[in-house]
């Protein structure tokens, strides 16, 4: 039992650690501020291309956001990372970050809007086009305001996901929480800096997981 | 109507097939200035078609269309600039419920005939106030009853000075109490000399509002007449059976 709680619990190794992790805190609030944006605007598009009038569009959209799905995300990030400079591509590892993300997230975002603009009637586009509105002027002023509040729940917890995903960086040495915590285990030999690491995330994530049930409670009642 | 003055609406030989299905086959009509012509029909005869038709809402698949003269269906005419000439009220209101009364009639004020912020929200108010909800400017749409979301409706179609009003049933999503409000919009509109179209069962105000009632059954004009002669006399046998089945 002590020893148990030497290796998961040791708060001596944690203060320590504590500096370390918050460095790697900073470079997971940096990717956040990449890898959100990039995947809220890239899911915006890729949900456009999906309701494209053309046939052809939205079955190479249909292909896309199937195929990003259907491929792990880590996999995805080895491939940018290491198989581009093959190709003649070196990336420094946030823009393969960035890139990985953008792919992968796009598609999840993407599939959320759909559903949104999906859901907002078509007596709305009906009364904003009678009114001489053009279709993208009636896309932002009516219906996607209306779509991003009917999906609200669902798009802040794909963000929560990507938080977590984060922490895929690690593989590609980007420096950020979970890499940093590993960092201090391996010299420390100990594994009280991973549970630091899972009880910053927690402290991070829990907020806005509630924030998600209470907003689904509103919209549900 | 014996008026020599071109019409506002024009409709020659106006065809809509949704696949294999034809909804409109052929329709002639025209809507003369300040004429109030009235549609009546049996569900899925294509009178909402037709209305839809004549803004191009719904895409026609032969025949032409013409408002004041402009040929809505040429390439170079700018549908967008044409539908603000081309009111449309629907049934189920279609207001924005994420904006009040005044931001669902100050958008296009805004955004088509790019007025600035607080012009656009004075002749929204005025558009308000003709349909005597100056006071309702800031509720929103789910805080006002049925009758004043529709008259909210016609005010944000009236804000931008139509030539014609297309009306798809407006009362009929109404409790029978609140029908009366928007009915006596309408008249108001009637008096004020606005061209309407409207698509309605409400037999009394047609009597009394009515230039020209039209009935329509699958997807032709079977006959039109004044409202004495459809309502009270009308010739065709489907007319009368449809006559009489409203009026029960
Ligand atoms: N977008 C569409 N796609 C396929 N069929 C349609 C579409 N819109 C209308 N229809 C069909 O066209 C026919 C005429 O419909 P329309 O709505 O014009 O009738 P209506 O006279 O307005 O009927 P109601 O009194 O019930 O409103 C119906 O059979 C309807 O099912
Ligand atoms: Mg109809």
């Amino acid at each position: 039992m002590q020893a148990l709680l030497q290796q998961f619990f040791d708060f001596a190794i944690m203060a320590r650690a504590l500096p370390l992790l918050l460095t790697g805190l900073g470079q997971t609030l940096v990717l956040c501020l990449v890898v959100i944006p990039l995947g809220l605007i890239g899911g915006l598009l890729v949900a456009l291309t999906s309701l494209a009038r053309s046939r052809a569009v939205r079955w190479s959209a249909a292909a896309a956001i199937d195929f990003f799905r259907a491929i792990p995300p880590l996999v995805l990030l080895i491939f940018v990372y290491a198989g581009l400079p093959f190709a003649g591509i070196r990336l420094s590892p946030l823009a393969a970050v960035a890139i990985a993300f953008l792919l992968n997230n796009s598609s999840y975002y993407g599939e959320i809007y759909r559903a949104g603009i999906e859901s907002v009637g078509h007596g709305q586009w009906d009364a904003a086009r009678s009114t001489g509105l053009k279709a993208r002027q009636a896309l932002i002023y009516v219906v996607l305001p209306q779509a991003v509040r009917n999906v609200l729940p669902d798009l802040i917890s794909n963000t929560v996901e990507v938080v977590k995903l984060t922490s895929l960086a690690s593989v590609v040495a980007l420096p950020e929480l979970l890499y940093s915590a590993d960092m201090a285990r391996s010299i420390t030999f100990n594994t009280s800096p991973i549970v630091l690491a899972a009880g910053i995330y927690l402290v991070m994530l829990w907020p806005i997981v509630r924030l998600v049930s209470r907003l689904e409670r509103r919209i549900a009642s | 109507m014996t008026s020599n003055r071109p019409p506002i609406l024009e409709v020659r030989g106006l065809r809509k097939s949704f696949g294999h299905l034809e909804v409109l086959r052929g329709i002639d009509l025209e809507v003369l200035p300040q004429e109030l012509v009235f549609i009546i029909g049996p569900s899925g005869s294509g009178k909402s078609t037709l209305l839809r038709c004549c803004n191009r809402l719904e895409e026609p698949t032969g025949g032409s269309i013409s408002i004041d003269g402009v040929d809505l269906m040429a390439r170079s005419t700018d549908i967008n600039a044409m539908r603000r000439r081309i009111g449309m009220v629907f049934q189920s209101f279609n207001l924005y419920p994420h904006m009040s009364a005044l931001g669902n009639v100050a958008l296009a004020l805004r955004r088509v005939l790019g007025r600035k912020r607080t012009e656009a929200e004075a002749l929204a108010l005025a558009a308000l106030a003709r349909v005597g909800l100056a006071e309702k400017a800031n509720a929103y749409p789910a805080e006002l009853s049925g009758g004043q979301q529709q008259r909210v409706a016609i005010a944000r179609a009236l804000a931008l000075g139509p030539k014609i009003m297309l009306f798809d049933e407006p009362t009929s999503a109404l409790d029978p109490e609140l029908v009366g409000s928007v009915l006596k919009v309408m008249r108001e509109l009637k008096a004020g000399g606005m061209t309407m179209l409207v698509v309605s069962h409400e037999m009394r105000f047609a009597r009394d509002a009515a230039d020209r009632v039209i009935f329509m059954d699958h997807g032709l004009i079977v006959e039109e007449g004044t409202p004495e002669q459809i309502f009270s006399g009308p010739r065709e046998v489907r007319t009368q059976a449809f006559i009489a089945e409203i009026a029960r």
